[in-house]
């Protein structure tokens, strides 16, 4: 991206990583409210990752993700009203209030669903590659992993799977050091661990700096570029680091399993910010600008919360429905 | 003696004192030696015992499962936690077709003693897969114990007995009975597997109840004996092999029966309770018997739908009531507009 006009490109980018840290750092200011009654995981911090890797698709292709999934579901282009909605429990939640933060959804999207039972959408991303690629669709998915879920049995099951039928897929692991609070050392060996498993499997895998926005978008944008060209799977391991607590809004890094230190020092790579400043060096954008940017987004954001608060709750008729489709 | 634990500080003391006890035994699973330790049930164990016998793990349930059970059959005794029961559903094969089936198939041969604890959650939007109560699907399967504690007392217990049990055991336990209190006794005791516990007696009806919902089913008891009604409230405490003579004894004495269970009605564990009493106290049964427990759909994570999915005590009692042909009542606990139904209690401000 050397082109003035990938400018607007490298905008686009920029807002869609923004939107989402302004997405999750409203949730986290009224998660104390106590009217937000299901579980979230935030993914402050692991935005670039998210940003980078959804705006190599196309509208057509499918995302599946696991239990951090806002900011796949949002990068992907679900609907933030139907999102926050869900996470309110109301009737116009994305999944009517059934499914909550951990289950959203937006067919529209392309973002064909989220669980939360780690590595549990893995194979069926490989799934609805397969469907792709048996009807001959223009069609590339991408599913959302953590370094925890690389741990799980169908993970290996689905890489090899995947690489043995060259499915359109990538495989974007998000790698930000922990599965809750258990670290690296006491799950897994060795530093490029991940990228050797599917390679071990025959996928092209990189492994990349994921706090870097243009690197992630480049990287997705030739692992995409090569599903849908009949290329195969690739695996992406994009390395990061959540802020948050593993589940909830507040800060963790009290209680012991990682230090305030090693906190701040990622807080440094902030990635929003770093990019910020690398627009405004490069003069592709000025601070007013951006400035601008943030403050239509808040606005937006708050007009999702107040739809989702205004919602009415779902009918009681609704509870026992859609256990079988007709 | 009247010293009060949590539910949870009891599984921790069962746990501590059954390492103390025997070096073979281990725990192992996500999450156990750190800093939240399995909702306090295991803090404190990893300084004590050491990093080898007090084990975080990949997040690997299935081949957790499996090691766990090979260093079972070698003569250690592992403890493997799941935080949900949700969570240990992708160990299912080791569990049922492996664990269950080793001593059997072997000509006993082999033994299996290991315990596998699991978390039924509630509230708070879990929703379809962070709540689920399964323990008729491990009940199903012979070869395998499932035990279900209501009261810290029995936690410990029967935790201790679990763990000196040669076989594989399910322990499930509530999230909604981590943070309850009851005398706990200090020294080492176990609760036998197998035996029910009478919470309550009574003459009209027996109310036999599955882990929170044996909490349910006593107050429910409290309400009906305003009434008149006079209750006997069964915890069953282990769900197999159940304590059917306990259980047939009551139905006895007072031919009415109501089973109260965390899981769903159709084809689960009341289900079972209330056909093999049919079968052998037909005679002495007054009423048709009554099951109470979740509808037929998964959970929904609205708190405004999932209200309405948990029965509570007020259902118990009307149930009850209809049973016995006493005038019916809307609900004998309304609520207020201001109650939440989906924290165990107030200080409870999610997420998990
Ligand atoms: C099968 C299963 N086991 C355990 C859990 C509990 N759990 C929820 S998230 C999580 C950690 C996942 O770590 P990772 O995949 O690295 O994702 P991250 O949270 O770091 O984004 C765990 C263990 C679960 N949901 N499913
Ligand atoms: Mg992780």
């Amino acid at each position: 991206m050397s082109q003035p006009s990938d400018n607007r490109l490298r905008f686009k980018l920029y807002k869609e990583m923004l939107r989402i840290r302004i997405v999750e750092e409203t949730i986290a200011g009224y998660y104390g409210e106590q009217e937000m009654r299901c579980p979230v995981h935030l993914s402050i911090g692991q935005e670039a990752a998210e940003a980078g890797a959804c705006a190599a698709l196309e509208q057509r292709d499918y995302v599946l993700s696991g239990h951090r999934s806002h900011g796949h579901y949002l990068a992907k282009g679900g609907n933030l009203k139907a999102m926050m909605a869900e996470i309110y429990g109301k009737a116009t939640g994305c999944a009517g209030g059934k499914g909550g933060s951990m289950h959203l959804v937006d067919l529209d999207a392309g973002f064909l669903g989220a669980a939360p039972i780690v590595g549990s959408t893995i194979p069926i991303a490989a799934g609805v590659a397969f469907a792709a690629q048996m009807r001959n669709e223009d069609r590339v998915v991408m599913v959302f992993l953590g370094d925890g879920a690389t741990e799980t049995g169908v993970f290996f099951e689905s890489i090899n799977f995947a690489s043995l039928k060259n499915l359109p897929i990538v495989f974007l692991v998000e790698n930000n050091f922990y599965s809750v609070y258990s670290p690296m050392n006491v799950r897994q060996k060795g530093d490029h661990r991940i990228v050797d498993i599917a390679r071990a499997h025959g996928m092209e895998a990189h492994q990349a700096d994921g706090n870097d926005l243009e690197c992630v978008h480049q990287l997705c944008t030739q692992a995409v570029t090569k599903a849908r060209g009949g290329g195969g799977p690739s695996l992406l391991e994009l390395i990061t680091y959540r802020w948050r607590e593993h589940c909830g809004p507040g800060y963790d890094n009290d209680i012991g399993y990682r230090t305030e230190a090693e906190f701040l020092s990622w807080k440094e790579r902030d990635p929003v910010a770093a990019y910020e400043r690398k627009l405004i060096a490069n003069g592709v954008g000025t601070q007013p600008e951006i400035d601008r940017i943030a403050k239509d987004l808040k606005l937006e954001v708050e007009e999702a919360v107040s739809f989702a608060k205004q919602s009415p709750w779902p009918d009681l008729d609704t509870l026992s429905t859609q256990v079988y489709a007709n | 003696m009247d010293r009060q634990l949590k539910f949870s500080e009891a599984i921790l003391e069962a746990t501590d004192q059954a390492m103390g006890r025997d070096p073979s035994v281990y725990i192992v699973g996500l999450g156990v030696p750190d800093p939240k330790g399995i909702f306090g049930t295991t803090l404190g164990l990893m300084k004590k015992y050491g990093a080898a016998r007090v084990q975080d793990m990949p997040l690997s349930e299935n081949a957790m499962t499996g090691v766990a059970l090979g260093s079972a059959l070698v003569g250690m005794r592992p403890i493997i936690t799941h935080q949900r029961v949700d969570f240990a559903l992708v160990a299912m094969e080791q569990m049922v077709n492996q664990a269950a089936k080793w001593h059997y198939m072997f000509g006993g041969k082999a033994k299996v003693p290991m315990v596998v604890r699991m978390i039924i959650g509630r509230g708070w939007g879990q929703g379809p897969q962070h709540s689920q109560s399964l323990q008729a699907w491990f009940a199903h399967v012979p070869g395998l114990k499932v035990v279900m504690p209501t009261t810290a007392h029995d936690a410990k217990g029967l935790l201790a007995a679990a763990i000196e049990d040669n076989n594989p055991v399910i322990f499930i336990e509530h999230r909604w009975l981590h943070n309850i209190s009851d005398t706990v006794p200090e020294e080492y005791y176990t609760v036998p597997l197998g035996k029910a516990r009478t919470m309550c007696e009574g003459s009209d009806v027996t109310i036999v109840g599955t882990s929170y919902m044996a909490l349910e089913s006593l107050r429910a008891a409290k309400l009906l004996g305003e009434a008149g009604i006079s209750a006997e409230v069964i915890d069953l405490r282990t769900i197999r092999p159940w304590d059917v003579e306990t259980v047939l004894t009551s139905v006895r004495k007072t031919g009415r029966l109501v089973v109260a269970d965390t899981a769903g009605v159709a084809f689960g564990v009341s289900a079972e309770i209330v056909a093999t009493v049919l079968e052998h106290e037909f005679a002495s049964v007054k009423a048709a018997p009554i099951r109470i427990g979740l509808p037929d759909h998964p959970c929904p994570t609205s708190p405004a739908l999932a209200n309405s999915y948990y029965p509570r005590a007020g259902r118990i009692v009307l149930e009850v009531r209809r049973m016995m042909g006493k005038e019916p009542i809307t609900d004998a606990l309304p609520l207020t507009s201001d109650q939440k139904l989906d924290i165990p209690d107030a200080s409870f401000t999610g997420p998990f």
